[in-house]
């Protein structure tokens, strides 16, 4: 079960795309997961050939759990795959806690584990999931050793739970799912605002000349590719971390990591509540275009919860956009382990003074929430500068 | 050609595609629909998108302001189309 975002603690398997014998490749997808957050579509990051799914559809296991194994295309040991490179887990969840390291993703088990799984009724499933049983703690009654309903009944009165103290039993699956997500993000931000000692700057930003440039390029595109402002924002943040690496990447077991990539974390509201940030991925190499296909593409999938793995485990900076809903300014509370966030208020006209006259132009606040033990005041200041450089060449981005 | 009870299905149709969970009925008509449905400016140009291709309507960017609300918006569809047609 591959951690989907660090305020993860458990998933439950909802869909297997793949059988045993199926051959498949890096990045396909091969199983639909349900956290806390949304449903999230797991993708596999070695190819081989299916050799047996571990964990059945509807029950939920903690981050870290194999949840299949894999036979590699060329060599014959088995391998037990947790399905994406883990990346951290919080500390407090009992799973033992794992680093985002350089992908370590395979992990070599002897050959046949042989791992015993029960056989288990539909209905027996949905009650234990109800119940918060354990499947695994469960001797069957049925035929072939079959768990039945009524067995995992009898495993869920409390005399059955006393009598088996080691059985890990997980909470039962939060029902309601924004109730959920609040908890999750909740200890996130707290973590978060415990662990990192942040700091803040600020820079208004004049959008006159990106501004008139997005209207006069929109002309000219179909309405199907027209373009935002946050396009050119995030375009801008993209190109600005080429130059300062140390903005983007984690702050892991005291030290920081710089990002395999420039991943920017989009962050995207949902209806009815609640926020998610998928990745943007390599968003320095992408044209203005393809950043806004990209972003209306996680707006959308994020909104009907269609998420994949890697969007959801790797943003390497969180980019913020409230100023969409109309606010002028928004300090971010970083998103652990990264060690930056990048806030754009509302894109507005303002009085602004330039050689000595004063004048009104489209300007915006950006500002920088950042790790104190990964920078410092000064190259935040730069930063910023440099997304304002950015923002001022829009025909470069 | 679409009648104005066609287009304000149509526009209806779409806001609810974006907004799912907004009641179609308890649209204000005269509301700013950005604050009564909560959507931001990737959905407007989402709701955009989604009348062109539904009516053909071609809406520039300087016109968005002037579908600030349902019937504004049915307005200024009824208009574009008549002015196409004429």
């Amino acid at each position: 079960m591959p951690s989907l975002g660090a305020d993860m603690e458990a998933g439950t398997v909802l869909e297997w795309y793949v059988k045993p014998g199926d051959t498949v490749k890096r990045g396909d997808i091969v199983a639909l997961v349900d956290t806390s957050k949304a449903e999230i579509e797991v993708e596999i990051f070695e190819d081989g050939v299916i050799d047996e799914l571990l964990v059945p559809v509807g029950e939920r296991v903690p981050v870290g759990t194999v949840l299949a194994t894999l036979h590699p295309v060329r060599a014959e040991p088995l391998v037990a795959v947790a399905v994406s490179p883990p990346v951290e887990v919080p500390a407090a969840v009992g799973a033992p806690a794992r680093l985002a390291a350089p992908p370590p993703p395979v992990m070599r088990v002897p050959a046949a584990p042989a791992t015993h799984r029960p056989r288990v009724s539909p209905l027996a499933r949905r009650a234990a999931e109800e119940l918060g049983v354990e499947l695994s703690a469960i001797t069957g009654s049925g035929p072939n050793g079959a768990i039945t309903k009524a067995d995992v009944e009898r495993a869920s009165s409390p005399g059955a739970r006393a009598a088996a103290p080691d059985a890990p039993l997980l909470p039962p699956e939060p029902v309601d799912r924004q109730a959920a997500m609040r908890e999750a993000i909740g200890a996130l931000m707290a973590r978060s605002k415990r662990e990192i000692p942040h700091y803040y700057l600020q820079l208004e930003i004049d959008l006159s000349g990106a501004i008139e440039w997005l209207h006069e390029e929109n002309l000219r595109r179909p309405v199907n590719d027209r373009l935002l402002p946050s396009a050119l924002l995030l375009s801008a943040v993209a190109r600005a971390l080429v130059e300062m690496p140390e903005m983007n990447g984690f702050w892991i077991d005291g030290q920081f990591r710089a990002g395999p990539g420039i991943h920017l974390g989009v962050a995207v509201s949902l209806r009815g509540g609640g926020l998610i940030a998928p990745a943007l991925h390599d968003a320095d190499q992408k044209s203005l275009g393809e950043i806004m296909a990209g972003v209306r593409d996680l707006v959308q999938r994020a909104r009907a919860g269609r998420l994949r793995s890697s969007e959801m485990s790797d943003p390497t900076i969180t980019v913020t956009n409230l100023g969409d809903r109309g606010v002028d300014l928004v300090h971010g509370v970083i998103y652990p382990p990264q060690v930056a966030l990048v806030g754009f208020g509302a894109v507005r006209e303002r009085p602004w003074a330039a050689e000595g006259m004063l004048g009104v132009r489209p300007t915006v606040l950006a500002t920088l929430a950042a790790d104190h033990r990964a920078s410092d005041g000064h190259a935040g200041g730069r930063f910023l500068t440099l997304i304002n450089r950015q923002l001022q060449k829009p025909e470069n981005l | 050609m679409s009648t104005e009870q066609d287009l304000r299905a149509v526009v209806i149709s779409v806001l609810t595609n974006v907004a799912p969970d907004v009641d179609p009925t308890a649209i204000d008509p005269d509301a700013e629909l950005l604050e009564q449905l909560d959507i931001d400016s990737m959905d407007f140009l989402n709701i955009v998108v989604e009348i062109n291709s539904r009516t053909g309507i071609e809406i520039p960017e300087r016109d968005y302001p002037k579908l600030s609300t349902l019937n504004d918006a049915v307005n200024y569809l009824a208009h574009a189309q008549a002015q196409v047609a004429g």
